[in-house]
């Protein structure tokens, strides 16, 4: 559904097929494309507009430099501005009071408040080392306080005592009163999940933001959010005022043109970004890969650093000298596909991919999915350990039993150990490298590179997933 | 879902007011557009983006707005007109999907699976049509699926006390798919008329939690070949153009059979339902209008896409 904006743009310069500085007509047709795929990504509308007046005078008359075609001239144009306009610098969560610093949480139903405050009272403990009480005060949502508490257990963060009955603005104060007597320096106020329109709550956190004058005020707001973003934003801005934005489920594939929108229209920086259920998800918001997000142009520096993150080290290590001497087994093989798995599978890694938008779709055309991983992980496993070290004395009669054993055919089994002859043969045009250019030709290989010693060459393209299961 | 009169209007009453500011935004866009006018390109492309600004996405404004300036470009049309013409075209895409979830009372249990991205509202609804279940007479089983997020057991037993209806519960972080099994068969030595799977949120691109759910469904299966007897998706109403992968992937892996929106009574007014319904033709069941046991309705074309459009009926 959702091309790459840099090949739509293309299209629209394939037929111009022009040199030489933008024109505004160029520029006009070019910036069709970019607002249907700002919209498509759900920028609001109003927000959409502001966006593309300013594109087009920055645009119009700028030279197209030697190397690059109009399209991702344009490109790179829109995606600066989106960078400028999301912030170019990471806001951090300010605490400078004098302690106990009290933060309110916000937002809608199911943004997310509950478990971003743990993550946040986690984060601040552990790398701010502070101390920390959290406190609910939704006593709509039933269990939403015990989720709370549960939750603070989980991330080993105090949190006020529930009371049955309380009310959220005594609540509050009571948690500040125990913060200044048993010294905490954080206090992390969970409110209830309401509609930016209903009156009455929207009182009852105003008054709860009165009593305890908080020093950050974050809105919650998912990833996911439509047009509709700007209507949340600006009534929690206007009516309990906010000082930063947290975004959570960024770890979905929706294109996060939310985070525009309550940017533009608050002002107010996007301050953490939530990536995932457990406790450690919560992020640095950096506006250059949500950009590249928002434009459909992949995040591939959250694909390297995701890559950098699972691939542990050590393995890694492990692996660069087991290249060295020339020993890559399957067993090595298995620990690769296993990484490449916990990356989030094929999907997830693609996803991230720049451009990739058609090939992705080709993939899922051709039954290519995260089973095939699957079934060469149970081949693998089904080899005896000797096997998996000698590959050659895999014979025909061995191979039927590995097939049996994990429940393939004998031409996937042979399939397998084809892919794993080319791996080991590339290995080897990569010992040159050496030790210290290994980790990054690993990650062009597997990220299709070509030449890696990963699943670069043979996999994708070649007779590795590529050959999948037909 | 068949509401007592004076429900329905209450029920009404509320959605419109629930809808009246983003409606009143969206009517005002095309009342801006069109006072009296001529219907040219130009107020053609206004009216795209009102429908835009609805989250109907893209594609979908576009045709519906083309589809007005076929029948009528270049001639002179109110704002009545307008609106009327593209609430009936917004209707006549939704009304074939507008269609309750009747338990079949044969099956003893109708099992019912609800699945959604976290946050989406799938304990509340259930606990919201087992409500709904109870006041038709039938004996409801409640299973509390999601066994991750806090607390979750906790607030759907919440809703079974307020509901009346049993709740098969296990300790966090106990396998799912177990836990539905086990409550099939209870329902099963109960004479349950229906049982309610609750699920633990997860979004649709993490193959490892789909591929859990997709388990959930095999080992229910082991009881009962032809369960789950329906499948919801919830969706969230301030859901934008991501709903589309959404219903796509569940659709997909778990054989989704219906939606359910929930929180319309906010500014939001899930017009991606519209882009939606064109796409996948998938029974939309009900929505969700507010906290309270009550705030789950059926879902009506017709009024819907005349609220969306600013019309009142």
């Amino acid at each position: 559904m959702f091309e790459s904006l840099t090949s739509k743009l293309g299209e629209v310069f394939d037929r111009l097929r022009r040199r030489g500085a933008l024109s505004e007509a160029d520029v006009t047709e070019a910036l069709r494309a970019v607002r249907v795929a700002l919209l498509e990504a759900d920028v609001a509308l109003p927000v959409v507009k502001d966006f593309i007046d300013a594109v087009r005078t920055k645009a119009v008359g700028q030279e197209v430099l030697r190397s690059v075609t109009p399209g991702q001239m344009v490109v790179k144009i829109v995606h600066d501005h989106l960078v400028q306009v999301l912030g170019s610098t990471a806001a951090a969560i300010d605490l400078k009071t004098s302690p106990p610093a009290p933060v309110l949480m916000v937002g809608l139903q199911g943004s997310g408040k509950t478990t971003t405050t743990a993550k946040l009272a986690r984060r601040l403990k552990q790398r701010e080392r502070k101390k920390v009480l959290m406190a609910s005060l939704d006593v709509a949502r039933p269990a939403a306080q015990h989720q709370l508490a549960v939750l603070g257990e989980q991330s080993e963060v105090a949190t006020l005592p529930i009371v049955p009955g309380e009310p959220p603005l005594a609540i509050a104060r009571r948690a500040m009163t125990t913060a200044r007597l048993e010294g905490y320096d954080v206090v992390m106020l969970d409110t209830a999940g309401r509609l930016h329109i209903d009156d009455a709550l929207m009182a009852e956190v105003t008054a709860v933001r009165d009593a305890v004058n908080p020093v950050e005020t974050l809105l919650v707001a998912d990833a996911m959010t439509g047009q509709d973003a700007v209507n949340v934003a600006k009534a929690f801005a206007g009516r309990v005022g906010i000082s930063g934005i947290v975004l959570t489920r960024v770890d979905g594939d929706a294109r996060g043109g939310a985070a525009l929108s309550m940017r533009a229209v608050t002002g107010q920086p996007i301050k953490l970004i939530g990536t995932g259920e457990k406790l450690d998800a919560l992020e640095d918001f950096h506006p250059d890969r949500i950009a590249g997000r928002i434009l459909g142009m992949g995040d591939v520096v959250g694909l390297v650093e995701k890559a950098a993150e699972t691939i542990e080290r050590e393995e890694a290590e492990k692996l660069a000298a087991k290249m060295q001497a020339g020993t890559f087994d399957l067993d090595d093989m298995a620990n690769q596909l296993r990484q490449l798995r916990k990356m989030g599978g094929l999907g997830g890694v693609m996803g991230m991919l720049p451009g990739i938008g058609k090939l992705k779709q080709q993939m899922a055309g051709a039954n290519i999915d995260d089973k095939v991983i699957r079934q060469q992980e149970a081949i693998i496993s089904s080899m005896t350990k000797k096997e998996r070290r000698n590959v050659n004395l895999l014979n025909a009669s061995r191979r039927k039993r590995i097939a049996a054993g994990s429940g393939t055919s004998v031409q996937l089994v042979n399939r397998l150990i084809k892919q794993y002859q080319d791996m080991s043969r590339m290995m080897k045009q990569v010992q040159k490298l050496g030790k210290s250019g290994l980790m990054r030709a690993g990650l062009k290989g597997l990220f299709g590179g070509g030449g890696g010693p990963g699943f670069g060459g043979p996999g994708f393209g070649g007779p590795g997933f590529g050959g999948g299961q037909r | 879902m068949s509401d007592t009169a004076p429900a329905r209007t209450g029920w009404l009453a509320r959605l419109k007011a629930g809808l009246a500011k983003t409606t009143a935004k969206l009517s005002d866009g095309i009342a801006q557009v069109f006072v009296r006018r001529r219907l040219d390109a130009r107020a053609i492309e206004e009216l795209e983006e009102a429908l835009i600004a609805a989250d109907l996405g893209p594609a979908t404004a576009q045709r519906l707005a083309g589809g007005l300036a076929r029948l009528k470009f270049d001639r002179d049309v109110t704002v009545d007109e307008v609106r009327t013409a593209l609430a009936e075209d917004v209707a006549a895409i939704l009304t074939p999907v507008a269609r309750p979830l009747v338990p079949d009372p044969a099956r003893k249990p109708h099992v019912i699976l609800v699945v959604g991205v976290n946050g989406s509202g799938k304990t509340t609804t259930i606990g919201k049509l087992a409500h709904h279940f109870r006041v038709g007479g039938a004996k409801v089983l409640l299973a509390a699926g999601d066994t991750f997020r806090a607390a979750a057991a906790e607030q759907l037993k919440i809703w079974g006390e307020r509901s009346g209806a049993h709740v098969v519960a296990r300790e966090p972080g106990a396998d799912a798919a177990a836990l539905a099994f086990d409550a099939l068969e209870q329902a099963r030595r109960d004479g349950a008329d229906v049982l309610l799977i609750d699920t633990a949120g997860r979004l649709h691109n993490k193959s490892d939690l789909m591929a859990e759910l997709a388990k959930l469904v095999r080992v229910i299966r082991k009881l009962d070949a032809t369960a789950p007897h329906d499948c919801l998706l919830v969706l969230d109403a301030t859901i934008g153009q991501n709903a589309h992968q959404q219903v796509e992937t569940f659709r997909e892996l778990v054989q989704v059979t219906g939606l359910v929106v929930t929180k319309l009574d906010g500014t939001a007014k899930g017009g991606v339902l519209v882009a939606l319904a064109d796409r996948f033709k998938l029974p939309v069941h009900a929505i969700g209008v507010g906290e309270t046991i009550d705030d789950l309705k059926p879902f009506d074309a017709h009024s819907f896409a005349r609220s969306l459009m600013g019309l009142d009926r």
